[in-house]
């Protein structure tokens, strides 16, 4: 337990400091440094990247798309608050690039079901070969799954289990309670489960 | 029978265990439920079976390359940005001066019929008008569109 809590301290002071600095190089992007926002890019690239490609599903897109997002958040980086966090904000930019791209160009979005091996790992390396065909299908549906879902449903899913953020994380990037991520998860979840059920029992 | 506000906290209790993120108190709550209503067992085992089919499907890392150049990739962006709104400025500047200086010369110019001179000024006074008018309704809709801020 005492270890826990020094743990659990040290976590805390690490997220201070950061945060300390965050707030430092947000200042400096305000004065018009554009290497300083170099150092948020590249802090936060890979998250973007995976979100958005969780949203869209191609490897192009997500790349463009959450690049765009970074040249809109510089662009409006002097309305930002210093006092909130920057993922926070750019995540709020990112999620209606996306969203407005799966909406206005529905035909150009690439779903789920057409992820190939460059941007999705199969379930398990390791496994025998028998399995690997009932785990192919099991993918294929999930897959196939999560494209038919709501955006919004397919957004909680991409946050919680693809980027494995905590309800805590997830709450602050949505602005809402971990009562209300929680409630949303299982909807998110429930719908997913239904939609496979049909899938795999039609099968 | 389970009310529909039980169920719903079940199902929540649900969400936070198969994600591990129940307090002490809230996986007391949970197990209570699960030995009471032995009927959600199989709704646990589904979700939690879910849960592991999605977690394992994590998207391929791309290249290493990506990353090298994706700060690069940014910034010319943001510098593109900026180049195409010194074009627009500048493009804009010369041709005004460049429609002045024709309105100018074909005024002053002796050799044209008087016909040709007001066809010209027309044409360029339609211009003027159509351009300002595009740029007062684009300015007016941004102002006054409710929406601009919302996710379309």
């Amino acid at each position: 337990m005492a270890a826990a809590d020094s743990i659990s301290s040290a976590n805390l002071s690490r997220q201070a400091f950061d945060f300390k600095e965050e707030k430092e190089t947000i200042i400096k992007c305000q004065n018009g440094d554009k290497q300083a926002f170099g150092i948020l890019v590249k802090k936060y690239m890979q998250r973007a990247y995976y979100i958005a490609l969780g949203f869209i599903g191609s490897h192009e897109n997500a790349l463009d798309l959450s690049q765009e997002a970074f040249v809109k958040a510089f662009r409006a980086i002097k309305r930002f608050d210093v006092d909130k966090r920057f993922f926070t904000w750019y995540y709020q930019i990112l999620r209606n690039l996306c969203f407005n791209f799966l909406r206005d160009r529905a035909k150009h979005a690439r779903p789920f079901s057409e992820f190939d091996d460059h941007e999705i790992n199969r379930i398990h390396e390791d496994s025998a070969a028998s399995d690997d065909v009932e785990r192919e299908e099991i993918v294929s549906a999930v897959q196939k799954a999560l494209s038919e879902l709501k955006i919004k449903d397919r957004e909680i899913i991409v946050l919680k289990d693809f980027q494995d953020l905590s309800y805590k994380e997830i709450a602050e990037v949505l602005d809402c309670p971990i009562g209300t991520v929680m409630s949303r998860l299982y909807y998110a979840r429930a719908a997913l489960k239904t939609k496979l059920e049909r899938m795999l029992y039609d099968e | 029978m389970m009310s529909e506000s039980e169920k719903d906290r079940f199902h929540i209790l649900l969400m936070g265990a198969i994600d591990g993120e129940l307090s002490e108190n809230e996986m007391r709550e949970f197990e209570r439920i699960r030995d009471e209503r032995p009927e959600y067992e199989k709704e646990f085992e589904q979700y939690k079976k879910l849960k592991e089919v999605t977690t394992r499907m994590r998207p391929k890392s791309p290249p290493v390359e990506v990353w090298d150049t994706y700060w690069m990739m940014v910034y010319n962006k943001i510098e593109r940005g900026i180049g195409w709104l010194l074009f627009t400025i500048g493009s804009v500047i010369l041709l005004t001066y460049g429609g002045f200086k024709l309105v100018e010369s074909v005024i002053s110019n002796p050799h044209l019929l008087w016909i040709v001179k007001a066809g010209i000024l027309l044409l360029m006074g339609g211009l003027s008008v159509l351009l300002v008018s595009v740029i007062r309704e684009r300015m007016f809709t941004y102002k006054r569109d409710p929406y601009k801020e919302i996710m379309r």
